[in-house]
């Protein structure tokens, strides 16, 4: 990656992405990785974007959902389960 | 009178029936009683209570569990959760039976008990537990050395048929390569980030044991580039009735080779004159008609390999596709160096154009196979005409035109 954007920076700035748009759209990996490179152009690559989702994921600020494709969303109360 | 009337009814055939299974299971499994009861419910009323999906899964993971939740939860609370886990299936379905017992067990702690050995992908496909059991079960299971499979818009757990394992006319290891491309894509099996789903298969043969050519989108089909090689004493045994055809499978006892094995050739390309056969080679298409009728006198070449095709799937947006030829013979051996690099350029390619939901051979037939050539590095081969003699319209585009100008010739004689 270029030394301008740290790996920090870049999964802060997924995040936000995936914050933003909450409840309203749901984003995909691929969304995230055209919007980053649209945002930082040369700076990231396709596997940056990769690597910095997969913290996130691990880290459990954003989780993988499907609703008739995979998305990558904040952790949420899952609304197909019944509430007790 | 029976609370499942309806189910009854499934018992009452000469099979064994997947109901008499689950009555025997619900005896210790107090949930396997409501799954009947839920069952019999969508058949009195034609309607599934099942809702699918969500955000379940363990915990890095986004393949591999299924969210499932019965939209009856308080008439059938034994199925408020009741999610499915795939299972990553050994190379070939083979097992120890110690390893079957170890699987059974744990479903027995973590979930229902119910499995499907296997389901259409090639997965075990555990049915039926609770979020809270999700992760201790796939943490027993990694501790076992077992992974959970591909499942969203991921990779697909790869599978294959048993190969060289038990089967003679294996062109390549089947179960090697399914075991290296499951390992090589693993980020792209947990993590998904396609457009959706993505499939390999692996068949060492073109009988395709597998069903790659219908069921995949990327089929890698044993081949052969050389002869067939024949024995003509064993021909002549055939002929004469001493061996059976397929091995005493075949729908009759004793082989007429012209009626059987030379007319119904495809391409036509066999000749037989009572105690010959040849075989134009060059007009041969592989299908395996005769080397299945006669095993002990007919068997595939030597310079052995894999026919890669691509596009393959079941109606999703598109109607059903079988896949296409885009590499007609590839060397298959370990490391399988050439089929990463081209796999992963077609996941690239496809991830960077596809729709939600639109799979790779859907792709191709949006945007046109030579923009899948051109992006992918790939030389357009004549293997790739679906329906050659067909079409006569080519479409030049400007850069043919230079090219041509700069002595760049199309045909080659």
């Amino acid at each position: 990656m270029a030394d301008s954007v740290s790996k920090e920076e870049l999964v802060e700035s997924i995040y936000q992405e995936v914050a933003k748009v909450q409840g309203k759209k749901q984003l995909k990996a691929g969304d995230l990785t055209k919007l980053m490179i649209k945002k930082y152009g040369d700076a990231v690559s396709k596997n940056d974007v990769k690597f910095a989702i997969k913290e996130l994921i691990d880290s459990g600020r954003c989780v993988y959902t499907y609703f008739g494709g995979s998305f990558i969303e904040l952790p949420h109360e899952e609304g197909a389960a019944k509430h007790i | 009178m029976s609370d499942t009337p309806l189910l009854d009814q499934l018992e009452t055939g000469p099979w064994p029936s997947f109901i008499a299974d689950l009555k025997r299971m619900a005896a210790k499994k107090p949930q396997i009683k409501d799954l009947l009861g839920q069952l019999e419910r969508s058949y009195e009323e034609k309607i599934t209570h099942w809702k699918h999906g969500g955000i379940v899964g363990v915990l890095g993971y986004g393949s591999g569990i299924i969210g499932r939740y019965s939209d009856l939860p308080d008439d059938f609370p034994g199925l408020e959760h009741f999610h499915t886990m795939r299972i990553n299936q050994p190379s070939g379905w083979f097992y120890t039976t110690a390893a079957l017992r170890m699987l059974c067990d744990i479903w027995d702690q973590y979930g229902s008990g119910v499995m499907n050995m296997h389901g259409s992908t090639g997965d075990i496909i555990f049915l039926g537990t609770t979020t809270d059991n999700l992760e201790p079960c796939f943490q027993a299971l990694a501790r076992n050395g077992f992974d959970i499979g591909g499942s969203g818009s991921a990779m697909r757990s790869p599978s294959c048929c048993c190969g060289l394992s038990r089967c003679e006319w294996s062109c390549y290891d089947t179960m090697e390569a399914c075991y290296d491309i499951t390992q090589e894509f693993q980020f792209e099996l947990h993590r998904p980030g396609f457009p959706y789903k993505f499939k390999f298969k692996f068949s060492g043969c073109p009988n395709d044991c597998v069903a790659a050519v219908a069921r995949a989108d990327c089929s890698v089909i044993g081949v052969w580039k050389d002869d067939i090689r024949i024995d003509q004493a064993a021909v002549k045994a055939y002929a004469g009735g001493e061996l059976k055809p397929k091995g005493g499978g075949a729908h009759v006892d004793k082989l007429d080779i012209q009626k059987d094995v030379v007319d119904l050739c495809p391409t036509q390309c066999m000749s037989w004159d009572g105690s010959t056969l040849k075989i134009n080679n060059r007009e041969c298409n592989h299908c395996m008609h005769c080397i299945n009728l006669m095993p002990q006198a007919l068997r595939p070449g030597t310079d052995k390999g894999a026919t890669i095709l691509l596009g393959s799937h079941a109606p999703i947006l598109e109607g059903a596709q079988m896949s296409w030829v885009i590499v007609p013979f590839m060397r298959m051996e370990k490391p399988f160096d050439e089929l990463k690099e081209l796999g992963a350029n077609i996941m690239e390619w496809w991830t960077e154009n596809g729709k939600n939901r639109e799979r790779v051979g859907e792709l191709i037939l949006r945007l046109g196979m030579r923009e899948f050539c051109l992006a992918v590095g790939l030389d357009p081969v004549p293997q790739s005409i679906k329906t050659p003699r067909c079409n006569p319209f080519f479409f030049w585009h400007p850069e043919d035109f230079e090219a041509e100008a700069e002595g760049k010739t199309y045909i080659k004689l």
